[in-house]
């Protein structure tokens, strides 16, 4: 994308005012999306992204700017920039040698999506729509989506580091409506991979529309869900979220840093129940929050954050790791060239416990089954979390009985990682997830097994 | 019109002109620019400045959409996106609704949109706005320590033109200061720590309320502190003004003329039933100056105009774009959006308000035996369903017994159903803020809601 000796003279140019440290990122990224509403393609979308983003900093202060030209004038414009916004900093750092990173591929792309036509991802949106209409007559109407982007990656900084990186992303998902006497209801399916266009030789999505389209009907039966606090068991697959919220960005060390976590100052003490271990891992293969190296240029890794219930770590990026004098972590993550790099989580994930599912819920008298969660957020301070669950039954005597209406769900973190209380062995990866924080989405991934909080406050409206 | 300007129209108008017989093209030509100043501890955190800019192009031709975007105004990639869209179309479906928008003959409303003196700002008077506003907030009370300050300002320009004969231009450009507090209470382990925030905003920045916007940090943060998990009942809520304007966000949705037309609004078959209380009218006007996100034209570049969606209660209109006016049989309400040019125009609110009461919230709050002032919501996204109306929240706030407000709150959720809460609004409150969002906010009391807490 840019050549090494221009990357080298643009990197001593942007520290020639003093600055201790200055990056380029670059990116071009291709992509392609259709749109599928109300049996119709609206239309299919072809996008180009290019530029690059370069970061100069010097002692605490990051100076920070952008560029659509990747020419040598351009990025000296958008360097000189950065540069004047962090320049009383001490030495400066005078000639600069790039040393290529090793490549770094956690995936195997067979099938690149820009050598697929367009035609073939139109269709999948078409047997999806019939799929889930055709599931039942209460559904009345089906939006659906499909994208894939193939994005290059590049980063260079004056410690030397030089890395590429090429990152597929394909995506689908599926929204359908049903209506009954009650009103309308909803259901929703999405798969996303770091991979090509062949995870449509695995993936059913027929299934996944009819998935869909039951979600929304069984719905239309739901009763309002209750409310105040009760044991809830949340499906495996789904509840991922729950761990992102509850913990997640409480152990960014940004927020540790500026003492704005619940979590800091807690390494080495129990903060979950012993059955918990919590990874936080950039590396599995398709994942959706997989990458070779982070937007930084450090190579990925997995990351034990809870072991046994014990705090063992943080997440780092290359600002707060220097800051403490310690290695990175492979968790500075940006949306964009138009961004600056933050600590971020990649795929979060709770390892098996030692329980059967089916005794999960048979030894829950009274409580809510969430057999599947919507987003969340969290409060990293208080640590007061909700998440929303999408689809949920009411437990009653270790069975499930009836649907219940969407609604929140809130629990404190710390506290919920000490209530759950049963934890299965049958881990499974969620869905794909797109983590906001600071104005800026990037993807994510997460998984858990099927398990048991407790005490969670259910946010219904039945007494 | 400013040269930049200028130059932009001159690109969508060159695009336009290469449209075939047969053929609709509308092309969109954007650039913008930002600056943000993050303050931490007295230094500089961070400072970004940057422009970007890009074009995206829509052609329908036998009915058929197809759109493509880049993130460059060079004249190779230019032809490159116009080639991309027309290969796009063979594979949308035919819809005898597509279209461009049609001129309308309505004038857009003449608004002061672009500020020189915010233009011309100093950055380093940038900067030290940002760490006046963090000593500002850091010193109002010992227990309050500052997460971040933040001054930012942004400008666009924006260009659009179409085979229809649309053809609009302009540019704008505003600023607006934030800050984030932390309230510590307690020594060691046992030490409990809440957030607040306090934001201004301004057409430039003398018009900046610094101490107000401390003030607020330090509240929100410090109110909470010994915040306790409530019990569950059904009470009567008044929401702040900042959580009024992101409830009105999520009513916009049930009014959107592309949810109704598709089968997706609870409303879509109301139209001129009572579905709020009495006294209560929403009205969405992007010509009122006081609006942070007023502006002359909508996305499609027709004239933005004042719409009364709800009026005393009994629902008037939908808002519509061109596409889901056609649909409707119906006429563009001035309400396509659009978020930049790597997208074609949804529909949407603009500049959205509740006409605002006469009392204040003290006045209001004084009317309560037994409520809950809810100073914040958290979950909008993942506990509201636009569709079926379900409303879940989780909530922190301030009990309220006797006609005042006591002991703070948290850990809890709030719910309803979208439906009830619009006819369980009991009064709307006068103290209209206009907030740095899509709607503004007003203290306001609805009943019947249930709280679930321990």
């Amino acid at each position: 994308m840019i050549d090494k000796d221009v990357l080298e003279r643009v990197l001593a140019g942007a520290t020639k005012t003093g600055a201790d440290f200055a990056e380029v990122y670059a990116e071009d990224k291709r992509s392609t999306s259709a749109g599928l509403d109300d049996g119709r393609i609206e239309q299919v979308t072809s996008g180009r992204d290019r530029g690059a983003g370069i970061r100069v900093i010097a002692g605490e202060t990051t100076g920070f700017a952008y560029t659509s030209d990747l020419s040598e004038a351009g990025l000296n414009v958008a360097a000189s920039a950065a540069a004047a916004a962090a320049s009383q900093g001490g030495g400066g750092v005078n000639t600069v040698g790039l040393t290529q990173s090793a490549p770094h591929r956690p995936n195997q792309v067979v099938h690149d999506p820009e050598s697929i036509e367009k035609a073939r991802k139109v269709e999948l949106l078409n047997r999806m729509d019939e799929a889930a209409r055709s599931f039942g007559p209460e559904i009345v109407q089906v939006s659906a989506g499909y994208g894939d982007s193939t994005k290059r990656v590049l980063v260079a900084n004056t410690d030397g580091v030089l890395t590429d990186d090429e990152i597929i992303r394909t995506l689908l998902r599926i929204n359908a409506v049903a209506n009954g006497d009650g009103g309308m209801q909803t259901g929703y399916q999405s798969m996303g991979h770091t991979v090509g266009f062949e995870i449509f030789d695995t993936v059913d999505v027929e299934e996944m529309a009819r998935e869909a389209a039951r979600q929304a009907i069984t719905k239309l039966a739901a009763r309002p869900a209750p409310s105040g606090e009760m044991p809830v068991v949340i499906k495996h697959g789904t509840g991922g979220v729950l761990f992102h919220e509850a913990c997640g960005h409480g152990l960014e060390a940004d927020h540790i840093q500026k003492d704005a976590s619940v979590y800091a100052g807690k390494v080495g003490q129990l903060v979950a129940n012993p059955m918990v271990t919590l990874v936080d891992d950039g590396t599995m293969p398709g994942e959706w929050g997989t990458l070779g190296f982070d937007d930084e240029g450090s190579r990925t890794q997995r990351n034990v954050l809870i072991e046994d219930g014990v705090l063992t770590d943080y997440m780092w990026d290359y600002l707060r790791s220097r800051k403490d004098g310690r290695p990175q972590s492979g968790n500075g993550r940006r949306q964009s060239y138009q961004h600056l790099p933050m600590v971020r989580m990649t795929n979060t994930f709770v390892m098996n416990g030692p329980d059967d599912p089916d005794d999960i819920i048979a030894s829950t008298p009274n409580g809510v089954y969430v057999a599947k969660l919507g987003g969340g957020s969290v409060n990293t301070a208080s640590g007061d979390f909700v998440f929303g669950m999408t689809e949920a039954y009411l437990i009653e005597d270790g069975k499930l009985t009836e649907p219940l209406r969407d609604g929140n769900l809130i629990g404190n973190g710390p506290k919920v990682l000490q209530d759950i209380d049963m934890l299965a062995n049958d881990f499974s990866m969620g869905s794909p997830g797109t983590c906001g924080k600071d104005g800026q989405g990037v993807p994510v991934g997460d998984g858990q097994p099927t398990l048991r909080v407790k005490a969670l406050t259910v946010g219904g409206t039945a007494a | 019109m400013n040269d930049t300007t200028q130059e932009l129209q001159a690109i969508a108008d060159r695009v336009v002109e290469r449209a075939a017989a047969g053929e609709q093209i509308e092309a969109f030509v954007s650039r913008g620019g930002e600056t943000e100043v993050r303050v931490y501890e007295g230094d500089v955190e961070h400072f970004v400045s940057a422009q970007s800019e890009g074009l995206g192009i829509r052609v329908i031709r036998d009915g058929r959409t197809g759109f493509a975007y880049a993130g460059t105004l060079d004249e190779a990639a230019i032809a490159d996106v116009l080639a991309e869209a027309r290969d796009n179309v063979q594979f949308g479906t035919v819809d005898e609704f597509a279209g461009l928008a049609e001129p309308d003959g309505v004038a857009p409303t003449d608004q002061e949109l672009w500020n020189d003196a915010l233009a011309d700002y100093a950055t380093d008077r940038k900067i030290d706005i940002a760490k006046e506003l963090e000593k500002l907030a850091s010193g109002r009370d010992p227990r309050v320590r500052v997460d971040d300050s933040n001054y930012a300002d942004a400008w666009g320009e924006a260009a659009v033109a179409s085979t229809n004969g649309v053809r609009q231009a302009g540019r704008e450009n505003g600023c607006y200061v934030s800050v984030s507090t932390l309230a510590d209470d307690g020594d060691g382990d046992d030490v409990e720590t809440q957030s607040g925030f306090g934001f201004s905003v301004g057409r430039q920045p003398d018009e900046f309320d610094l101490d107000r916007a401390a003030q607020e940090a330090s509240d929100r943060a410090t109110r909470l502190l010994g915040a306790t998990k409530p019990a569950s009942k059904t009470t009567t809520v008044v929401l702040d003004p900042f959580v009024t304007a992101q409830f009105l966000g999520v009513i916009s949705s049930t009014l959107n003329g592309e949810a109704v037309v598709k089968g997706r609004s609870l409303f879509a078959d109301r139209l001129g039933e009572q579905v709020a209380a009495p006294g209560v009218t929403l009205v969405d006007d992007p010509t009122n100056p006081l609006a942070y996100t007023s502006t002359d034209v909508d996305g499609e570049g027709l004239a933005a105009r004042r719409n009364v969606l709800i009026n005393d209660g009994r629902l008037e209109m939908f808002v519509h774009n061109s596409y889901s006016a056609r649909r409707a049989d119906a006429v563009s309400t001035g309400n396509a959006t659009r978020g930049g040019f790597a997208g074609t125009p949804g529909v949407g609110c603009l500049a959205l308000s509740l006409e605002p009461g006469t009392r204040s919230q003290d006045e209001l709050v004084a009317d309560i035996d037994d409520g809950l002032l809810v100073q914040m919501v958290q979950g909008l996204h993942s506990g509201v369903n636009p569709i079926s109306g379900d409303f879940s929240t989780g909530a922190a706030g301030l009990l309220i017994s006797n006609g005042e407000v006591g002991a703070p709150v948290r850990e809890f959720t709030i719910a309803s159903t979208l439906q009830r809460m619009l006819q369980d609004i009991v009064e709307v409150g006068g103290d209209i803020d206009w907030l740095p969002m899509r709607a503004a906010g007003m203290s306001l009391v609805i009943s019947n809601v249930t709280m679930s807490g321990s």
